[in-house]
């Protein structure tokens, strides 16, 4: 084990990484959009909308994401008439399919946390906002949202991290993520320890970065926790994540 | 997708892959339930050094966890089974031996997994710990109970009782993070699917049928966690 060829191995594992945050960013953001929709469908009160949200998120939940990424990536190319149609180029592409399954997994596990973050938010707060005469659009986009995402920020870095990890599953569908890259360098130098600690040590880097961001985020969006100007960053910290 | 031949396919009869399917089920229970005890090894030890231990145990225990929660299971399966070989192959040389050699793709991956979700049992302990009442230690010092007995008769039972869902949580992760065994090629439900899916060429009935499969033992564990919580619970006044 020398320095120089983790050197060497770092440098190359660099070329996976744009592809590893490509897939996470897009898995994060069409996670947090399709979880939005199924958790809003929860909370309906149409028995309709509200059980099959439901069905999903038990379904998603309960199966591993590696059997969804095969089923998409493997299965649908037995249907000839899918193999047709105009999906089939999007379908087609082992990048496509691992963004379309960690979107999947993903919504499943946000539609809980903003089922959470809706829920929490009060009913004196809808009823002071009725009072002044919000309705609708205006009420959710006024005082239901922002308070909900209040909620369920921490809990959703909890699963952004989550779902950088699980990019590396594309690495099993032939994509040259990070997790690809370090696989197929282990196995022509005979070096794997090195090798798959030091792209450990990449997804470790861009977890810590992007924990840091959300707690930045949060801590912007929380001015009314924050006891006093003079206080420390981390005694506000703690303020921020206690509940109230 | 024609359900009747699905069925037959993933029945016992004779072009069925029930038994294999089945077989890997089992592979899959297996490997799950020993990376429990490890991770739940894992976890008292880093559990206790967080709560009880000094500066260095404290330090190390963080490290542990922060490390291996910010590192995707699929990396650690194959830095354990792939790692071994050369770990192993080194040791092998001393003795003048030079063969491939390496551990079993099961117990490499069961340590992997159990390595892994250690690191969430360690949180999982420490928060149900934390949620015993110093009063209930009190009142045990106060009869005279010594540390060890204290930690048999109230500490633990009481730990235990706190930290049931977030153990059933680490099941199932356990269960899940098993189908990357797959990718080491240990024969449990994931690869036996795939062995299915390729030599039937009908990929999409057999990755839906073991989804099905883990759906029922997640499903099923879910039931059990709740029924020893309620079990477990008995004695406790509901909110």
């Amino acid at each position: 084990m020398n320095l120089e060829f983790i050197g060497q191995t770092l440098v190359t594992l660099l070329a996976g990484i744009p592809i590893t945050l490509e897939l996470a960013a897009l898995a994060i953001a069409g996670g947090a959009l399709l979880g939005f929709a199924i958790a809003l469908m929860r909370l309906s009160q149409h028995p309709f909308l509200y059980v099959s949200a439901w069905l999903y998120v038990q379904i998603i939940r309960s199966t591993p994401l590696l059997v969804l990424l095969f089923l998409i990536y493997y299965g649908l190319g037995q249907f000839s008439a899918l193999r047709s149609s105009f999906l089939w180029p999007v379908l087609k592409q082992a990048y496509w399919c691992a963004v379309i399954a960690l979107v999947i997994n993903g919504s499943a596990f946000a539609a809980e946390i903003f089922r959470g973050g809706l829920l929490s938010v009060g009913r004196k707060e809808v009823e002071a906002a009725r009072a002044c005469g919000m309705s609708g659009i205006l009420l959710y986009r006024r005082i239901v949202f922002p308070l909900a995402i209040r909620q369920a920020l921490p809990a959703y870095s909890n699963e952004m991290v989550a779902m950088v990890k699980a990019t590396s599953l594309a690495s099993l569908v032939t994509l040259m993520d990070v997790t690809g890259i370090a696989a197929s360098i282990a196995s022509s130098t005979y070096q794997p320890i090195p090798v798959f600690v030091a792209a450990g040590a990449i997804y470790l880097l861009i977890n810590t970065l992007l924990t840091r961001a959300v707690r930045a985020l949060e801590y912007r969006l929380t001015p009314h926790l924050r006891p006093a100007q003079y206080a420390t960053a981390s005694a506000v910290t703690e303020a921020g994540v206690t509940p109230t | 997708m024609d359900l009747a031949r699905t069925f037959e396919l993933v029945g016992f009869g004779p072009d069925g892959w029930g038994a294999i399917l089945l077989a890997g089920t089992a592979t899959t229970l297996a490997a799950a339930f020993c990376g429990l005890l490890l991770s739940f090894v894992l976890g008292a030890l880093g559990a206790s050094a967080k709560v009880a231990g000094g500066p260095a145990a404290r330090a190390a225990a963080e490290t542990y966890t922060t490390i291996l929660r910010g590192v995707p299971e699929l990396l650690v399966i194959f830095l354990f089974y792939f790692g071994s070989s050369s770990v192993l192959g080194a040791i092998a040389a001393l003795f003048q031996y030079q063969g491939f050699i390496a551990l079993p793709g099961f117990l490499a991956g069961v340590l992997a997994i159990g390595v892994v979700e250690g690191a969430v049992m360690v949180e999982v302990l420490r928060g149900a710990f934390l949620a015993v009442k110093p009063g209930e230690i009190e009142a045990a010092k106060a009869c005279g109970m010594n540390t060890f007995l204290r930690f048999r008769r109230i500490i633990a039972p009481l730990t235990l009782r706190h930290a049931l869902p977030g153990i059933g949580n680490v099941w199932i992760g356990l269960l899940k993070g098993s189908s990357l065994l797959s990718a080491t090629g240990v024969a449990e439900l994931m690869r036996q699917t795939q062995v299915a899916a390729g030599s039937t060429r009908l990929p999409f009935d057999f990755y839906v049928a073991a989804g099905a499969i883990y759906i029922v033992i997640t499903v099923s564990s879910g039931v059990v966690f709740q029924l020893a919580e309620r079990h477990y619970s008995r004695g406790v006044a509901r909110p």
